[in-house]
């Protein structure tokens, strides 16, 4: 039979779309032989997802006392029909205030966001993409600070046909960003012959589980002022900030700046982190930008929230009870687990970045390297993964050009598998050669990381 | 910014003028050229001048071309954006950063000319209701399904805190399951249970495999994600018309998918035709397109007529030729209510030793199930490579947790699913001949038609002029006199002016003769002055 070649689109048919680097192996790894601390004691333990399961027991003590919430009734009275036929882009009124209130009280209610000029979307990849479409064309860049969340290659790049170029951080001052870094980044788009378009950070950072200090932020709106371009903060961690120094959102940042900054600043927002609920799917824009409001919320038809969720977290969020007690005992639970984590890293001669918030730590392990290089920051964490056990993210894979350091998340397992990877770490620093819990060949260390799968199931951030 | 032409004289005297005027600096420059296009002297003049002309006007241009202005938007697009920023350019050197070409085209309060967006605002601003607002638009232009809802309500209060929730009695309340990440293409129960859906909307005629299929946030994302699977920028899909209008922006927006109409006549009850699809390949061939796929609508929207076996036939043969794809939207295949039976793009696959690989299936639970707000499409697609991309896509456009664990209950329910289907044909088919049948009494005729939410109306003998403004005017005379809110053809790219689309499953049986009243208003009205 003569079979033609079926043509697919470039994007379909090629591999750029960012799932090829370790971050993602790791992953695949995992999935193969994951912990389980009774059917599976000897499995990797998954320390790359950054996400929050320390609170469910809140939102299921609230669901306890709140069962119509699932019922489609409000006082009794059936909302079902409204909601079934509900597909408004501008999204259910009741929710969209809700969640406005709610991402004001985790600013401490210092700065005021308008429900209209929110706009929802299927998660906060949805909203990043959105955005970029509509500020970037396709050859257009955005300045990304190093380390990043290594999503971004992915979500702002691949449909929208933009670039990202990195604004390199060091730790030299514990990865800030520096105006000199902005204006070499911006050098490097005029270079490459690319147009900038905005800056995008992420306050808290992912994954450097920090937050913006104030003359960052100063330095951050100043520069885009000044080149005339867009700043977008993906502030998705924001109810995460467990310790001091608080979290200045940008949107508190710009208060005493006039409309022409306040028309360039866009907030991303979800509930992923902060409730960990990542698989709701509910994200949102803030924007004082009318145009990019009314566009993003076009857009947004390419990923509505289900009514029905809409619904459900209008209730969770406009109980000012539950939020208020959620915000501080999750809190209260990531510092609590995050001490753990850097005290028992202390005990074994490792340091982290002193961080504030965030689902995770950044930590130091430029020691171990055989070498201090890319390929000895590789070699480490392949035998982090293969010998210890344990899955966490290099630091390549976030763009980071220092090698050496990881990302440990913290908050997605109980407390005694937290430990359990802590002895394992620690048998495996004391014993220096690497030998580890789990022994396992070289030759299949070899092998797996020829394995070019793409293979993607989960998020990741 | 037009300027008098002794404006031009005086500040900018090497300013090129159009070669008409009889002036003297104007001569100084055009005879060089002349003499160089006739062969004569004054090459130098001739070549340097021109070139220093352009150069010059092009730094005038850069110097006072307004900042805001994006290149590729239009004029009246970007004037009409938020006026203010005018003023404010003047305040400080630098004005608003440029937004992208897609945002600055679309960043209108009012988009769209479309009268299909245009009409759903109006009713949405005064919608009818026969008690608390009598005189209100009614709503005819929305393909939505009311007729059965109370049948899935009634599921719903009885089953949905325990498919949510319930899982397991003994451990309480747990919403890990429920809370954490999933497969962002849809979870694997969903995906079987909606092939299950899937087989039984087809009446049994065909499996469907749940490996097959990538689940989206509605059929929206659906088609839009296949396009990008499908084709790259500039290239199109043959689109019998009349389509869809949402289409429009769905396949063309943000994946800059181009769609070249295939336009159906009504002498052949508006199906296409094989020959048709061919001559529209043909030209846009000649016009450089590179066509990708055709993209059908089977039942048909807006029209409602099925595509026979023969025809999908001839059309797998048409794209196998071509070596190009072919999608086809089935969002409406639960929804017949005619005689003929509906055949599915996958029986015929089934059946035949065909290529698959080039066939893509849209499907979603917006119209059959009556669920539009809770987000859940389908692909389905033979193509390996294309499943494996449109599921990384789905990232971007995943149905929610919650929704998810409730259809996987709703939709293993076979038992509810098969009556449901029943009952919601039976409510179509009846409301379906009532609405004829009174759109008749006024002299107003329907294509034939087996499913969908609408009627596919004849009402060129009510407009004026036979011509697209003329639909215009009618459309606009129903809406505000007969404030009843249908569809234009216009908006679907039907190619005959005269041709209505009214969706009859968001009315009771009550409605119809308040809508007849209304709209025998206007056609009186045209009777009376012709």
């Amino acid at each position: 039979m003569n079979c033609k070649q079926l043509l697919l689109s470039k994007k379909a048919a090629c591999n750029a779309h960012g799932e090829d680097s370790s971050y993602f192996l790791g992953w695949q790894e995992y999935e193969k032989n994951p912990y389980h601390p009774i059917t599976n004691p000897h499995g990797i333990i998954q320390m790359g997802l950054a996400e929050n399961q320390l609170s469910f027991d809140l939102i299921e003590s609230w669901l306890a006392r709140n069962p119509d919430s699932t019922a489609f009734k409000s006082e009794g009275v059936s909302v079902f029909r409204e909601l079934a036929l509900f597909q408004d882009y501008h999204g259910l009124p009741a929710f969209k205030h809700a969640m406005a209130e709610f991402m004001e009280e985790l600013r401490g209610n210092k700065v005021a966001f308008d429900p209209r000029k929110l706009v929802l979307t299927a998660g906060s990849t949805s909203a990043n993409e959105i955005l970029i479409f509509c500020l970037g064309e396709p050859g257009d860049a955005f300045l990304v600070p190093t380390p990043y969340y290594p999503g971004f290659d992915r979500d702002l790049k691949w449909r929208t046909g933009a670039e990202i170029i990195p604004i390199h951080c060091s730790s030299s001052n514990g990865f800030r960003i520096t105006k000199p870094a902005l204006e070499e980044a911006y050098h490097q788009a005029q270079q490459q012959k690319l147009r900038v378009k905005g800056v995008l950070v992420t306050n808290p950072s992912n994954p450097l589980g920090t937050t913006l200090a104030h003359r960052e932020l100063e330095t951050l709106i100043d520069f885009i002022v000044a080149k005339g371009i867009h700043l977008i903060s993906d502030e998705i961690y924001s109810g995460t900030n467990f310790d001091s120094p608080g979290f200045i959102s940008v949107a508190e940042a710009i208060t005493e700046r006039g409309e022409e900054v306040a028309d360039r600043v866009h907030i991303v927002y979800s509930l992923s982190k902060d409730l960990g609920l990542p698989g709701f799917r509910v994200g949102a824009i803030h924007s004082q930008n009318e145009a990019v409001v009314s566009t993003a919320t076009k857009m947004s038809s390419f990923g509505l929230i289900s009514s029905q969720t809409q619904y459900f977290l209008s209730l969770l969020l406009s109980d000012k009870e539950f939020t208020a007690n959620y915000i501080a005992e999750n809190k209260k639970r990531l510092r609590e687990r995050q001490k753990r984590l850097t005290e028992a890293l202390r005990t074994i001669g490792i340091s982290c970045l002193e961080s504030n918030a965030g689902l995770f730590c950044w930590v130091d392990m430029r020691h171990l390297l055989k070498t201090k290089t890319p390929e000895g920051e590789m070699e480490l964490w392949k035998r982090i993964v293969h010998d210890v056990g344990l899955n966490i993210s290099p630091g390549s894979s976030c763009h980071c050009n220092e090698p050496g350091w990881f990302r440990v998340c913290f908050a997605n397992m109980s407390e005694e598998t937290l430990d359990i990877s802590m002895e394992r770490l620690k048998s495996f620093v004391l014993s220096g050669d690497g030998r580890g819990k789990i022994g396992r060949g070289p030759r299949r260390l070899i092998k797996w990381v020829r394995a070019i799968s793409a293979f993607d199931r989960r998020s990741e951030r | 910014m037009t300027r008098g032409s002794d404006g031009e004289k005086r500040s900018r005297p090497h300013q090129p003028h159009p070669p008409s005027r009889s002036n003297g600096p104007a001569m100084r420059i055009v005879v060089p050229l002349q003499g160089v296009v006739q062969g004569r002297g004054g090459l130098v003049l001739g070549s340097l001048l021109p070139c220093a002309l352009f150069y010059f006007l092009q730094l005038y241009l850069k110097r006072h071309r307004s900042p805001k202005n994006d290149p590729s938007a239009s004029a009246s697009a970007s004037a009409s954006i938020i006026p203010r920023t005018l003023s404010r350019g003047q305040l400080s050197p630098r004005a608003q950063p440029p937004l992208s070409a897609r945002a600055a085209a679309l960043a209108r309060p009012d988009d769209d000319d479309s009268l299909y967006y245009a009409g759903l605002r109006r009713c949405a601003a005064d919608p009818y209701h026969p008690t608390r607002n009598p005189d209100g638009v009614i709503q005819l232009g929305l393909a939505e399904n009311q007729l059965s809802l109370d049948l899935v309500q009634e599921w719903l209060v009885k089953n949905a805190k325990e498919a949510l929730l319930g899982e397991d009695k003994e451990e309480g309340l747990n919403i890990r399951g429920l809370a954490t990440y999933q497969p962002f293409d849809g979870s694997i129960d969903l995906k079987m249970a909606v092939a299950g859906f899937m087989g039984q909307v087809m009446r049994g005629s065909v499996s469907f495999n749940p490996s097959q299929i990538v689940l989206t946030s509605g059929a929206t994302p659906a088609i839009e994600i296949l396009s990008f699977c499908l084709a790259d920028t500039g290239n199109a899909f043959l689109v019998p018309s009349p389509y869809y209008p949402g289409w429009d922006r769905d396949i063309k927006w943000r994946s800059r998918v181009e769609l070249v109409p295939v336009p159906c006549r009504s002498t052949d009850n508006f199906s296409f035709s094989i020959a048709a699809l061919e001559r529209a390949y043909t030209q846009a061939k000649k016009r450089g397109l590179k066509v990708r796929a055709v993209l059908i609508s089977n039942p048909s929207n807006p029209v409602g007529n099925l595509v026979n076996k023969e025809t999908l036939y001839g059309l797998l043969e048409f794209v196998t030729e071509k070596n190009i794809h072919l999608i086809s939207d089935e969002i409406f295949a639960g929804s017949t209510h005619g005689k003929t039976k509906f055949v599915s793009v996958a029986e015929v696959l089934d059946a035949e030793a065909l290529d698959k690989s080039r066939v893509h299936i849209i499907y979603g639970l917006s119209k059959d199930l009556s669920l539009p707000g809770f987000r859940v499409g389908v692909i389905y697609s033979y193509n390996e490579n294309v499943l494996n991309a449109a599921s990384k896509l789905a990232r971007f456009s995943s149905v929610s947790a919650p929704t998810q664990r409730l259809l996987v209950s709703m939709l293993s329910d076979s038992m509810f699913i098969s009556e449901y289907l029943e009952t919601n044909r039976e409510r179509l088919q009846r409301m379906y001949r009532l609405f004829v049948d009174a759109l008749k009494q006024l002299g107003i005729e329907c294509a034939g038609s087996s499913g969908g939410f609408y009627c596919w109306v004849d009402m060129s003998k009510f407009i004026q002029s036979y011509s697209e403004k003329g639909e215009q005017k009618l459309w606009d005379k129903l809406l505000t006199i007969a404030k009843v809110n249908v569809t234009p053809g216009s908006s679907c790219h039907c190619i005959e002016p005269g041709w209505f689309r009214l969706c009859f499953t968001t009315s009771t049986e009550k409605d119809i003769p308040v809508v007849i009243q209304r709209i025998r208003k206007v056609t009186e009205s045209h009777r009376m002055s012709h």
